[in-house]
């Protein structure tokens, strides 16, 4: 058991599971350090693309349903520098899209298209129809249909919250000279944006369907 | 990347190699003080540790890959703003805006550079464009009988317009039947590239308020008994005589748009060709909240020349052959 030669430091580190972590730490941070901590500190990856406006409170709420519903598994918002991607979907994402995208929805898989810059693509009654029954306008479709979203109204109590949050953390107001007359304003005008979802349908509220919808139509329609 | 970054990467990276291969280095020498194949000296449960370096072929593997770093890291743009002996680059990255992105392929042509997604256009443009360009100069009534266009046209349709028109182009609910003879906006060539190029957007207001409940009931009557539908004579009679107020788009015979030459897509009511259903309850729906058919442009996302073949396999589909 003995350590038979003094020379073998290897062995301190074995048999000693703190030094060993701490240095395992040491080890992997010059990953993060090369390849994350550059991205935190560039225009080109902070900046965000013109005409990139922050959402307003209805498409919020369509994110967090997109989100809610797991659209992210089956469908990417990341078109690649590839012909043939851009060919179908538009032009390739940038970093100055996905500023204000928290957590973003690059997603990993296409089971469906890539939903990028799907916006204004189709018309607001297509979306309607296809997220009721997306085989009763693409037959071949294996997508799931969501008719609830058509019934269930939108839950606006979190969401003068949520756009604070967004406007306070990433400090996107209109003063910040990263991007000028860009951005959330007041507390009124975010409460005035909120009480637009509410009086929607008469005053009954925005159905989750005109929320997701409307999340779906702003995306990617500044590269476009 | 400014150059406070780009020294932090190349520092870091190279570093980190430095150490790595001093550690490899350091680690094939024996410093257990016994033999190789000999035991170390401990033992539990009748398990012994002999002292066995890593094996040979490994090894070498590990100092391929530090080879292949070197040169990974030279040809390519690896270290900072270093751009690497290869000069490849992916794309235009951090770009704000398309009058930048197309700016920048312009730049990169002038100098003769390309990133590897306009290497590929340029690679696909000498082979396809040829093809495209001898098309584009044929007109659209000769291509409506070439099958080799209408097989591109049809892949293009399946690829762009089914989500919508159907992979039949035979429409549904909303959507327009592109296999009849009936057009919102004309079914000549030049007026079937001018609603792709360009799009279209169709708004019939709701005329709900200003009806009133009876009034929607009589202009439904109305317009169903346009295309000789058996309704309540009288109900009819008192639509007609506020018809006035959709003539301005459907012509005061309800023929639509296209027959007066108008260009708001307002459908021929005379027909029985319904875009939005024919049922008594689809027409009430549609003259109290009023529709919003959308077609979007595609001049930008296909270009003209695509455009063109779409158009020939459009019009051929409403063709009698």
């Amino acid at each position: 058991m003995s350590n038979k030669n003094s020379q073998n430091k290897h062995e301190i580190v074995e048999k000693n599971i703190g030094l060993m972590a701490i240095l395992t730490v040491f080890a992997i941070s010059f990953g993060a350090l090369v390849e994350i901590t550059p991205l935190m500190f560039q225009d080109d990856t902070t900046k965000p693309v013109d005409g990139l406006r922050p959402l307003n409170a209805l498409e919020m709420e369509g994110r967090d349903i997109y989100v809610r519903e797991g659209c992210y598994n089956c469908h990417s918002q990341m078109i690649r520098p590839f012909r043939d991607e851009v060919e179908r979907y538009g032009h390739y994402s940038v970093a100055g899209e996905s500023v204000w995208d928290h957590p973003f929805q690059w997603g990993s898989k296409r089971t469906g298209p890539d939903l990028a810059r799907v916006g204004k693509r189709y018309s607001d009654d297509w979306h309607y129809a296809h997220l009721v029954d997306p085989r009763a306008v693409v037959p071949e479709s294996n997508m799931p249909g969501f008719p609830w979203l058509a019934e269930n109204r939108v839950d606006t109590s979190l969401t003068l919250k949520k756009l604070k949050i967004f406007r306070d953390t990433f400090a996107i107001n209109p003063q910040n000279p990263a991007h000028p007359g860009l951005g959330y304003g007041s507390d009124e005008e975010l409460i005035a944006d909120v009480a637009k979802v509410d009086a929607m349908n008469d005053g009954k509220g925005a159905t989750e369907m005109q929320a997701l919808i409307a999340y779906l139509q702003q995306l990617g329609t500044h590269l476009k | 990347m400014t150059s406070f970054w780009s020294i932090w990467v190349i520092v870091l990276t190279l570093s980190c190699l430095i150490i790595l291969f001093g550690l490899l280095v350091w680690n094939l020498k024996n410093y257990a003080g016994v033999e190789e194949g000999e035991s170390c000296g401990h033992e539990f449960d009748g398990i012994e540790e002999l002292n066995n370096p890593l094996p040979k072929w490994w090894t070498y593997m590990f100092f391929a890959t530090f080879a292949w770093s070197v040169y990974y890291l030279a040809a390519y743009p690896g270290l900072g703003n270093w751009e690497g002996l290869g000069k490849w680059t992916s794309s235009n990255q951090g770009i704000t805006s398309l009058a930048e992105s197309k700016q920048a392929v312009e730049d990169a042509h002038a100098e003769g550079r390309f990133v590897k997604l306009d290497a590929e256009y340029r690679a696909a443009d000498e082979r396809f464009g040829p093809i495209f360009s001898a098309f584009a100069e044929q007109d659209i009534e000769t291509l409506a009988n070439d099958e080799k266009a209408l097989e591109i046209g049809q892949r293009l349709f399946a690829q762009n317009c089914s989500q919508c028109h159907g992979s039949d182009a035979r429409g549904g609910q909303g959507f327009p039947n592109l296999t009849d003879k009936d057009w919102l906006y004309g079914g000549t060539p030049d007026k079937i590239k001018e609603t792709l190029l360009h799009g279209r957007i169709a708004a019939m207001p709701p005329w709900g308020a200003a009806l009133g409940e009876q009034g929607v009931k009589e202009m439904t009557a109305h317009v169903l008994s346009l295309s000789g539908r058996t309704v309540n004579q009288k109900d009819a009679a008192a639509g007609a005589a506020k018809f006035a107020m959709c003539a301005a788009c459907h012509g005061a015979d309800g023929k639509g748009s296209v027959a007066h030459n108008l260009p708001f897509g307002a459908p021929d009511l005379t027909d029985n060709i319904w875009l939005y259903g024919g049922s008594q309850r689809a027409v009430e729906e549609t003259i109290v909240n009023g529709r919003a058919g959308v077609m979007p442009a595609w001049k930008d996302i296909l270009g003209e020349e695509k455009v063109h073949l779409l158009t020939a396999y459009v019009y051929s589909l409403s063709q009698d052959k």
